[in-house]
């Protein structure tokens, strides 16, 4: 130790574990190195596997991208693998009108935003109805009836189901976001019911207190604590409706205002053969869920698992 | 604060007794009613009464328009002796059984995969879950065409005869191609139910077995395996009810065909709207309900059965 040591740096000599990472030397780094950021040993292996496997994933994506930018010629020749020798962004352009993009857009957006919405707005009212009234028959076999339809499959109710909205005038996205919201109700209701029985009744019974009515308490106190669920459901919902293809193909009468998904059906004629068109058309379709994963993967990731969890 | 306290009352065994002078005085704020009636009754129309208007016509002649009159049972007799009807009953569990099976593998590797020590944990997860934003039916498109195309080219080129022709219009192995776009489309969902299942096992347990000299091997077959045992049953019953309505991506696979070798109970149930055999297939509707109804309950009886061994 020489004289010239600042008081501070004789501390951390005394005691070396004030030292900064800078200057730890000799045999430590190699411990620093193996116990990482993640603070565990790093299996490559398995790292390494599933980097090879992931390719499942991402081939048919870069063969959707890598076929949607060529020319005709290119794309009806070899396996399609190759890149394009020079991309043709006008086929997006093409595509965009031949599908009449922003109209079909419009309507799956449309459809989207309804059933996301009421989902959320009459399953979570359902589940606090319900959780709050148990001790009330009707609330109690109200639940019971719910959950006995997610036994009844899908295609039992379809075919009269079919002439009911057209009879009412609901053939046509708001029938179809209709169908969704009460498709959706037994287990949406299902996911707010468990949350619910976790948030404790005092929270409420001070705005009790306070004066406020059952649907103020709803709507200022126990909706906004159902935030983190309202995301689960709000996510399902988002996915189930914006790819959804079987409703709005039976159910929607007028082929303008047909969804992303169906007005995929105009490349299936047995005598297309324009494929780079097609696929652009396909990109074009995948891409807005794409973008909205890329850009909340953590926060829909999160929402995902709560909903398994419960 | 009596009344409150009964309010809360979600359990309802235990303090029903204690509690009843209570319930009956209680009225419940009318403010309930508003919350759940409405969402019952948008519930009863579009779901409860299709199914019994579909019932209905199923012991009719009905042809989806013009007159009809009661036939009693005759379309259910007619119904059994249906070749192609039992075909479409038999790949459709055929393909039920498979997808299960095949889907619960791939995601419970993947999921032990994940949830291993990996580096770029987030982004790996972050690919392998791609498939679950995208629309089935345009990936089951993009699918198509590398079925047809580019995997027949590729095995031209090395030679392989046998592939050199489309997977898709081999009647004995189109089913193995919609095996493979389901499970590549569904096995993120049941991975991340598997996911959650591991998470939720404590990293203490390990510790303690590898203590006790247990390798990973016997640390996957006694811990892990055992403790999401749970989350298999869970997965199973979620999966086999949705594969058993398969519909999409055999529409954009194969379209039922080659001949009636991939056609599902739900396609022929919806080829009643347009074929004019409408409460032929409604009768269909109603035994395929009863089948999967029985399957429900089974279902549900060996997950009680889990949960108490659990």
């Amino acid at each position: 130790m020489t004289p010239t040591m600042t008081t501070a740096s004789k501390v951390t000599a005394l005691r070396p574990e004030l030292h900064g990472p800078a200057k730890l030397d000799a045999p430590r780094p190699v411990r620093t190195r193996r116990i990482n950021r993640e603070g565990y040993k790093i299996n490559w292996w398995m790292t390494s596997l599933l980097l090879v496997a992931s390719l499942t994933i991402l081939v048919p994506l870069y063969f959707t991208i890598s076929m949607a930018l060529k020319s005709p010629e290119q794309a009806a020749s070899g396996t399609g693998f190759a890149w394009p020798t020079d991309p043709h962004w006008e086929n997006f352009a093409q595509a965009f009108e031949l599908t009449n993009y922003p109209a079909a857009f419009m309507s799956t957006a449309f459809i989207t935003v309804i059933s996301v919405l009421g989902a959320l707005a009459a399953s979570s009212m359902v589940a606090y109805a319900i959780v709050r009234n148990w001790d009330k028959k009707f609330f109690r076999l109200s639940y019971i009836y719910f959950l006995s339809a997610m036994f009844v499959p899908f295609p039992v109710v379809i075919l009269p189901l079919i002439k009911q909205t057209a009879m009412f005038g609901l053939d046509n996205p708001l029938g179809v976001a209709f169908i969704h919201i009460v498709g959706g109700i037994s287990f949406n209701s299902l996911l707010f019911i468990a949350f619910l029985r976790s948030i404790p009744v005092e929270l409420e019974e001070a705005a009790r207190l306070d004066g406020a009515s059952t649907w103020q308490t709803f709507r200022k106190v126990i909706f906004p604590l159902l935030a983190p669920m309202s995301a689960t459901v709000g996510i399902f919902a988002f996915l189930g409706s914006w790819n959804d293809f079987l409703l709005p193909q039976m159910l929607i009468a007028d082929p303008a205002l047909q969804t992303l998904p169906v007005v995929q059906q105009l490349f299936q004629g047995q005598f297309n053969t324009n494929y780079s068109l097609a696929f652009a058309s396909y990109l074009m379709a995948l891409a807005p869920t794409l973008l909205v994963y890329l850009f909340a993967q953590r926060w829909i990731m999160s929402g995902v698992m709560r909903g398994a969890v419960k | 604060m009596t009344a409150p306290a009964s309010v809360r009352t979600v359990a309802p065994a235990a303090s029903d007794t204690a509690l009843k002078i209570n319930h009956k005085k209680r009225k419940v704020d009318p403010t309930y009613y508003w919350m759940i009636v409405p969402v019952l009754v948008l519930f009863a129309i579009f779901s409860t009464i299709p199914a019994l208007i579909g019932g209905f016509f199923s012991f009719t002649n009905y042809a989806g328009y013009g007159d009809w009159k009661m036939v009693g049972l005759r379309n259910f007799q007619n119904i059994f002796s249906d070749p192609e009807i039992l075909a479409s009953y038999a790949f459709t569990f055929f393909f039920a059984i498979v997808a299960t099976v095949v889907v619960n593998v791939v995601a419970l590797l993947l999921a032990l995969g994940l949830n291993s020590k990996i580096k770029f944990k987030t982004g790996i997860r972050g690919i392998y879950f791609i498939p679950m934003v995208l629309s089935g039916l345009i990936i089951a498109y993009v699918f198509n065409y590398l079925f047809s195309n580019t995997l027949p080219g590729i095995a031209e080129a090395l030679g392989i005869a046998p592939l050199a022709t489309s997977i898709l219009a081999n009647e004995q192995w189109a089913w193995a191609a919609i095996v493979f776009v389901t499970v590549w489309q569904a096995a993120p969902g049941a991975t991340i139910i598997y996911l959650a299942g591991l998470q939720s096992i404590s990293e203490d347990v390990y510790e303690a077995a590898s203590l006790d000299g247990a390798g990973p091997w016997r640390q996957l077959r006694s811990i892990s395996l055992p403790l999401i045992a749970g989350y298999v049953v869970i997965n199973t019953i979620l999966g086999f009810k949705g594969y058993l309505g398969t519909y999409e991506v055999i529409v954009a696979l194969t379209g039922g065909g080659p001949g009636t070798a991939t056609q599902s109970v739900a396609m022929r149930i919806f080829s009643g709207f347009s074929g004019g055999d409408y409460s032929y297939q409604m009768a269909n509707a109603i035994i395929f309900f009863i089948i999967t109804l029985i399957i429900s309950l089974l279902q549900l009886q060996i997950l009680r059965r889990r949960e108490v061994s659990l």
